[in-house]
């Protein structure tokens, strides 16, 4: 029991991983980033490419794949994105839409669509005794790091500068913009950090998931129910979302497998009907 | 240090100024009276670059021009116009729910020569300092006004556009503000100010434009603003 709420944590940290970067993206740039998921594959693939064809390590991809992707979104976003935001957001939701399903055509007629292997790191190997159960070293790891990752973005959104004004651009950009900052200088740098988060949760996922073109499609349908429960465009929501999820799913698993694919979206109708606007969608909060 | 040349604004079809021409001179007051839907909220959005253009609403379009200290702002974005001193009250009062009082107060980077200190802000707001780790919106609507005039005084800007500042606060806000607003004046800074409480206007500001149906109709003194006073409330329906 214990164990299985561990493993839905560990599934959890990459809902939050992912869902962070939607949020942020649709708080600043008020575009549904369909895309998501195929960065997080991308990211994945990103690692199995430089490890089976460069001989490059897990933690040299850790670090190069997100700032790669990131930089992509960065071109993404000034040649296409902010081109089609003052038009119908449609616009946006079908582009977004378009690349995804491009991004993973590509993807598979390259590889196909069965599984790549990707060992995990040799320091990483092991299991680590938690006292009451012995748990495998890696998924310790990618709990850790995503949950210091979060923690990261949450300290400089609520106590830098840049974290004030990308909360007050996601509030009112209009205001913020007459209030003598730019704002669309900031947008771009958002989305790829964004882009770059789900290329690094792609990175975390290559070693304990199957790496195929599918991946990011298969998941990121739970974490745009993530983003949702947690309130659109909160960052504290869709993180506490991300791992309550996991943790919803993975002992759904457990107690009622039948159950397990559907219980995040009965949640999240609960969670609506219950609080429209998420768990965390207050706006009279500090975020 | 404004100059607005015949400006002209639209919303699709709808046309909401007709050639406005207005000049403000450094230090003075000036207010803008009428009646709702006059175009009183479009005009003060236009001088902040906020109607039409790539930054605006897309449906909004502006002609004519518009100056500032000397320098054509008319092609200028509104973080660019904030840049050279113009502070901008909106008739929402524009408080951010996310942020707290204090970076409310931080938000806008300090623009003018002297920027005023916190400690300077705290001093002439004392309450925004009691609360100043509350969330923005949790302070009455009076305490936001508060803070919405605080926010662009501390950037230091040299020309404040103020919409209805004082519209559904009690009596003694509206002193309070009137008193910043003449203390304010006498530190050199100029005040646009939107205000359908005519008889207040006239104890703050110097001149007064009446605008009607997107047309300025009369320039007022003080003294015709008083002797009309009856007259001008009831064409403004209060
Ligand atoms: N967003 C908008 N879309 C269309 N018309 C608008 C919009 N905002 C204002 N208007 C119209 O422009 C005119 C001027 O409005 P406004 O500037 O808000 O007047 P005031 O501030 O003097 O009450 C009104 O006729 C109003 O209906
Ligand atoms: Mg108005």
């Amino acid at each position: 029991m214990l164990q299985q709420a561990f493993n839905g944590l560990v599934g959890g940290a990459f809902y939050a991983l992912l869902a962070l970067g939607l949020a942020v993206i649709f708080g600043m740039l008020n575009v549904v980033n369909f895309a998501h998921g195929a960065c997080y594959m991308l990211g994945a693939f990103g690692a199995f490419v430089l490890l089976d064809s460069f001989g490059v390590n897990f933690w040299v991809a850790l670090g190069l794949v997100p700032v790669v992707l990131g930089l992509a979104g960065v071109v993404v976003e000034r040649l296409f994105i902010r081109r089609l935001t003052p038009l119908d957001p449609l616009y946006n939701f079908l582009f977004t839409f378009g690349l995804a399903l491009i991004l993973q055509d590509l993807v598979k007629r390259q590889y196909g669509v069965q599984s790549q292997p990707y060992p995990r790191p040799s320091q990483l190997t092991g299991s680590i005794n938690l006292g009451l159960f012995e748990y495998p070293a890696y998924q310790v790891f990618v709990l850790v790091t995503s949950l210091v990752l979060c923690g990261g973005v949450w300290l400089v959104l609520t106590r830098t500068r840049v974290g004030m004004i990308v909360r007050a651009a996601t509030e009112r950009p209009e205001l913020t913009r007459a209030l003598g900052i730019d704002v669309a200088r900031w947008v771009t740098p958002v989305f790829g950090f964004g882009i770059a988060l789900a290329g690094f949760a792609g990175v975390l996922a290559a070693p304990m998931r199957a790496v195929n073109p599918l991946m990011g499609a298969d998941l990121i349908i739970t974490v745009f129910a993530v983003v949702v429960i947690g309130g659109l465009g909160s960052v504290f929501g869709s993180v506490t979302a991300g791992f309550l999820i996991g943790l919803v799913s993975a002992l759904g698993n457990y107690y009622a497998p039948a159950l397990s694919q559907t219980l995040v979206f009965i949640l999240m109708a609960v969670v609506l009907l219950w609080r429209p606007a998420g768990l965390f969608g207050r706006p009279e909060e500090v975020l | 240090m404004l100059k607005v040349d015949r400006l002209s604004a639209w919303y699709g079809e709808a046309r909401a100024l007709r050639e406005v021409s207005i000049q403000i001179d450094e230090g003075e007051i000036v207010t803008l009276v009428g009646r709702n839907g006059a175009g009183k909220t479009t005009l003060l959005r236009c001088l902040m670059g906020l109607h039409g253009g790539s930054y605006g609403n897309s449906y909004g379009k502006t002609s004519g021009t518009v100056s500032f200290l000397d320098a054509d702002i008319t092609r200028l974005g509104p973080h660019r116009r904030a840049r050279r001193g113009l502070g901008y009250v909106p008739d929402d009062r524009g408080v951010y729910a996310t942020l707290s009082v204090e970076e409310n107060l931080l938000l806008p980077p300090a623009v003018g020569p002297d920027p005023w200190p916190m400690e300077r802000v705290y001093e002439t707001f004392p309450l925004l300092r009691e609360r100043r780790r509350f969330p923005g919106t949790r302070l009455s609507g009076g305490e936001q006004q508060m803070l919405a005039l605080a926010r662009v005084l501390r950037t230091g800007a040299r020309l404040l556009l103020c919409d209805e500042p004082t519209e559904g606060l009690s009596p003694l806000i509206v002193q309070q503000i009137g008193d910043i607003l003449r203390e304010v004046k006498s530190a050199g800074v100029t005040v646009l100010l939107i205000e359908q409480n005519v008889h207040f206007a006239a104890t703050v500001a110097d001149r007064h434009y009446l605008l009607a149906e997107g047309r300025i109709v009369e320039s007022m003194d003080n003294e015709e603003v008083r002797a009309r006073e009856h007259e001008l409330l009831e064409y403004l329906g209060i």
